[in-house]
């Protein structure tokens, strides 16, 4: 009965999402399936290509799989773990199944625009952190997986090519950093990850790099409001020297973001750790 | 459990009976969100974790309880200074951990 766990193993390594629901509780009185208690069953759920769905195991009943699977879907979609309750055939509104459902979404993609130093270090600190990440580089000699070997993709190519390419399936919880600090790149590559819905694009370069970049963005038609999403120059002033202090300063400017924290030191602030 | 992934294979090629601890649920503030996951074997190895530290050992404990009675739980551990739980998370929340042989 090895099955519905080796599955699932299979599944994470191809990184393909997939959501794992579990009974882990029920009142004396359900008894679903000849009964014997369903605590400990499980039903593994993905979605198919082409609308279709991939379901292993039960819950021990045909209608709370039929509603669990439709829930767990939703959860997947929305990349939310949680208990939720039901009635012994599904019934919403009803207590006697809680189940446990986990959602395995696919990893959050980083997009690292620059074969430089800074990248390496980047790409370890960002694989680290379990994300997915794609370094480009218009410059054959830089970019190679040699120089990147935690890299999941090098690619060859100019960054807004990337971005036509990839940028549609790109959402909030995806990163982009552009490290090339040369306007014949990052411009480009800036335009076009303004163009997605990721939540953070981080671009390199000193002060007077910065004032130039912008200027030449606000001639190629980008405007105010757009120039407010980037985090430039990127990262958060900890005094980073090293591409390694740097890749720290990066990855924790875009924990900061997506938390709403204030990236403060907790001994200079009160109030909760966690949220 | 994405990271455990590794160990529990090769522990399981290995014939060993596994444990699986999960967080399902957490109240207040709690260092590891549902899904945080901790593996153990009968042998007493141990993967991942499912707080920063604070209940793992007692965790431990449940999982090989677990599997020598086939009983699988909800098991809940709260603040250390409550009266109610013997082992307790420092930071003030509850977790809640749902405990199983990991023979599916």
């Amino acid at each position: 009965m090895d099955q519905i766990f080796d599955r699932l193993a299979e599944l994470l390594a191809d990184e393909v999402p997939v959501v794992l629901a579990t009974v882990i509780d029920e009142t004396d009185e359900s008894v679903p399936g000849a009964g014997e208690s369903a605590v400990g069953r499980h039903l593994l759920v993905r979605r198919t290509t082409g609308d279709g769905v991939e379901v292993l195991g039960s819950l021990g009943d045909e209608g709370l799989d039929r509603v669990v699977t439709r829930d767990a879907l939703g959860e997947l979609s929305a990349g939310r773990s949680g208990v939720r309750h039901y009635g012994e055939h599904g019934e919403a509104r009803e207590e006697a199944i809680t189940v446990f459902v986990e959602s395995f979404a696919a990893p959050p993609r980083m997009l690292v625009f620059g074969a430089v130093d800074f990248t390496a270090a980047l790409v370890r600190v960002a694989k680290v952190l379990g994300y997915r990440v794609t370094v480009c580089d218009a410059r054959e000699v830089f970019a190679t997986t040699q120089r990147f070997p935690l890299a999941d993709e090098v690619v060859v190519d100019w960054p807004d090519r990337l971005l036509a390419e990839v940028g549609p399936e790109l959402r909030r919880r995806d990163v982009v950093c552009v490290l090339t600090h040369d306007v014949k790149f990052d411009v480009p590559a800036i335009i076009g990850a303004l163009a997605t819905s990721v939540g953070y694009i981080g671009v390199m370069g000193s002060r007077r790099t910065h004032d130039d970049r912008l200027e030449r963005l606000r001639e190629a038609g980008v405007t105010d409001e757009e120039l407010a999403r980037l985090r430039s120059p990127i990262g958060l002033d900890i005094g980073a020297r090293t591409p390694e202090e740097t890749a720290i300063s990066i990855v924790s400017e875009i924990i900061a973001l997506r938390t709403g924290r204030s990236a403060r030191g907790l001994s200079a602030t009160d109030g909760p750790i966690h949220d | 459990m994405r990271e455990l992934i590794n160990d529990i294979q090769r522990w399981r090629r290995q014939g060993h009976r596994i444990a699986l601890a999960r967080v399902v649920d957490v109240e207040g503030s709690g260092p590891r969100l549902p899904g945080a996951a901790m593996a153990v074997t009968e042998g007493g190895e141990v993967a991942g974790s499912v707080s920063g530290g604070c209940v793992e050992g007692a965790v431990v404990s449940e999982a090989l309880d677990v599997l020598a009675t086939g009983d699988r739980r909800m098991v809940s551990f709260g603040y250390s200074d409550d009266e109610a739980f013997a082992v307790g998370l420092t930071c003030g929340g509850t977790v809640h951990l749902f405990v199983e042989p990991l023979d599916w």
